[in-house]
């Protein structure tokens, strides 16, 4: 502690440059903390997928449907709990610019498979009375200003009416929280029965399946049973974990994940490299006092801890700066307004970023802080 | 070894190697410095009048001989044994001061107690002591850009005795000063030196300030002698 001043004195040396540096820093982690929290929505439900579910869906595509009929064909396979079916909606409220997935799902079996979605047993209720009942994520229902009793109008795509419409009108009468903070909120099911009466055509089949398996470690073998159970059919299978499959559905839009981390490595290497060329400079620019320092007796390790502390310190500065500014953006909330099913940055990457700063602190610090270490004090003080 | 003898100095050389050349500057010197003694060093530019200096500090080390101060083989210590013999008994006055320009004067002096164990209300005692005792207890709080040049050698003097070292190494301590500024500070280096009893060793040029001194030695060519050598 005592060293501290005549680490925070030194960087008052060259103000503008150590204020330059920090800055750098700064906003090298507001991008690592906005971007962080992007990523983080992208990869929206991977982090809180089950472990013990798997996604059946069509070997060809997710485009192709299954029939509703391999439910129970599913459920006999050995280590099989569970299963429901999901189907992609595709419909567009007021804009198409207002995206959110609605999936017509089976309640019952929703609330079994889905224990993270938290929903009051009122509410429960009243969706399995109204046949033309939604339940909504409170993050969409947030989005859009809803409130329970709100009659929706959905222009489907994909899926239309035996009347001949395309506009659906579901209400509004339940609501869902997330159990976790990384559960997606934005979500919108429509009761299946519903669906498949009023649907034109497609009567009895599914999107997909979600899985429940007894024991997650068997998830290999499940899905490979599975698999076989419906090959050489019309309509064979792919079965995964819920992770991979979410993954991979994200990964339609494209690996959001590479480009960030590419985003995020090539400004780190920049700022490091800033950081450095200020860290060379200022022990280069006082050779001699380093000298009369090791001339007191500071220990080559003594002035190697200095020039380390001062390079921790600027970049711990500027780090904590960029860190807290980013959680200040992103608590201001989701850039696309809404169309993110989860926007924050996890403690997890916090810590991360605590991390990063002190390695970067290092890496930029190390190399002049051994050229302080080897000074000669009898060569330094003759320059 | 004279018990008296606080530094001793046996067949010293030092070499320097430039490139593939070698430079001799000392060659098998002796001395002895007895015990409160203010030596001044004398010798043209390249003598070997600051490597001396640097030896017996601690600074650097032969590459021949023996340098022993308070019957302590010094070029023996580790770096850092030595880095910690040094803050314990040498003080160091140099002719630019060699201040810190981002601490004030008080915390200039302090400098050397961070490595001590005192606590921070102690060490500010002891460097406000030292101030005082140089004559800058009112300019404490300046900066050295704020002091005049004996301002600042005096702010280094303090810094060189606020540990109480047992040896104080002066190299050109009035060079980068006027006359008057310069006076003063050999007037404080004297008193030092009889008020306090510290073993004082001076480089200089200046025949004024060698006369400050108890006695003169003169270094040519790598060799020691009482005489001035032309």
């Amino acid at each position: 502690m005592k060293y501290l001043y005549l680490i925070f004195s030194s960087l008052k040396r060259k103000k503008l440059r150590t204020g330059l540096t920090i800055l750098s820093i700064m906003v090298a982690f507001i991008l690592f903390g906005y971007l962080t929290a992007i990523r983080q929505a992208f990869d929206a439900g991977i982090e809180v997928a089950g472990a013990d579910r798997l996604i059946v869906r069509h070997k060809v595509s997710l485009v192709q449907l299954l029939p509703q009929s391999y439910e129970d064909k599913i459920e006999r396979i050995d280590g099989v709990d569970n299963a429901t079916h999901s189907t992609w909606f595709g419909g567009i409220y007021q804009e198409s610019k207002n995206f959110f997935a609605q999936m017509p799902i089976v309640p019952e079996e929703l609330f079994d498979m889905y224990p993270e979605f938290v929903i009051s047993d009122e509410h429960k209720a009243a969706w399995l009375e109204t046949r033309s009942g939604v339940l909504v994520g409170r993050g969409l229902m947030d989005r859009f200003d809803w409130k329970v009793g709100d009659r929706i109008p959905i222009n489907a795509t994909i899926w239309g009416k035996k009347d001949g419409g395309r506009t659906w009108e579901f209400d509004l009468v339940a609501v869902y929280d997330g159990a976790e903070k990384g559960t997606d909120t934005s979500q919108f099911f429509i009761r299946y029965d519903f669906f498949d009466e009023t649907r034109a055509n497609g009567q009895g089949l599914v999107g997909w399946y979600t899985v429940r398996i007894a024991d997650p470690e068997r998830a290999a073998e499940v899905a490979a049973a599975i698999d076989a159970e419906f090959a050489n059919s019309a309509q064979e299978t792919k079965a995964e974990p819920e992770g991979a499959f979410i993954q991979g559905f994200a990964n339609q839009i494209g690996n959001i994940g590479f480009i960030i981390m590419s985003i995020m490595s090539a400004v780190f290497f920049t700022i490091l490299l800033v950081a450095g060329n200020t860290m060379a400079y200022t022990v280069r620019e006082r050779t001699n006092e380093l000298a009369v320092l090791k001339a007191i007796g500071f220990t080559d390790r003594g002035v190697l801890g200095l020039v380390l502390g001062e390079s921790l310190a600027i970049t711990f500065v500027g780090g904590v700066l960029g860190l807290g500014h980013a959680w200040l953006l992103v608590s201001m909330g989701d850039p696309t307004d809404g169309s993110f099913p989860v926007f924050y940055l996890p403690t997890f990457d916090l810590f991360l970023g605590l991390i990063l700063i002190v390695a970067m602190a290092f890496i930029a610090g190390i190399v002049p802080a051994l050229q302080a270490q080897k000074l000669q004090i009898a060569d330094a003080l003759r320059r | 070894m004279n018990d008296s003898h606080l530094v001793k100095v046996s067949g010293v050389d030092k070499v320097f190697k430039r490139g593939s050349e070698e430079v001799h500057v000392l060659g098998g010197l002796d001395l002895e410095i007895p015990n409160g003694d203010f030596l001044a060093l004398m010798g043209p530019s390249g003598s070997g009048k600051s490597t001396l200096l640097n030896l017996i500090g601690g600074l650097d080390r032969p590459s021949e001989g023996k340098v022993e101060v308070g019957g302590k083989r010094i070029d023996k210590l580790s770096d850092r044994k030595l880095a910690g013999w040094r803050a314990r008994h040498v003080g160091l006055v140099f002719q630019f001061y060699n201040l810190m320009p981002v601490l004030n004067a008080q915390k200039n002096v302090e400098l050397p107690l961070l490595l001590t164990k005192l606590s921070k209300a102690e060490r500010k005692k002891r460097a406000a002591l030292a101030l005082d005792i140089v004559g800058l207890s009112h300019r404490t709080g300046h900066y050295p850009r704020q002091l005049s040049g004996g301002e600042q050698q005096r702010t280094g003097i303090a810094r060189a005795i606020v540990t109480d070292p047992t040896l104080l190494l002066c190299d050109e301590p009035t060079g980068d000063l006027d006359r008057k500024s310069g006076d003063e500070i050999l007037d404080l280096l004297q008193a030092l030196n009889k008020e306090q009893g510290k073993t004082i060793i001076m480089v200089t040029h200046d025949i004024h300030a060698a006369a400050r001194a108890k006695r003169t030695l003169h270094l040519n060519k790598g060799q020691l002698s009482t005489e001035a050598v032309d």
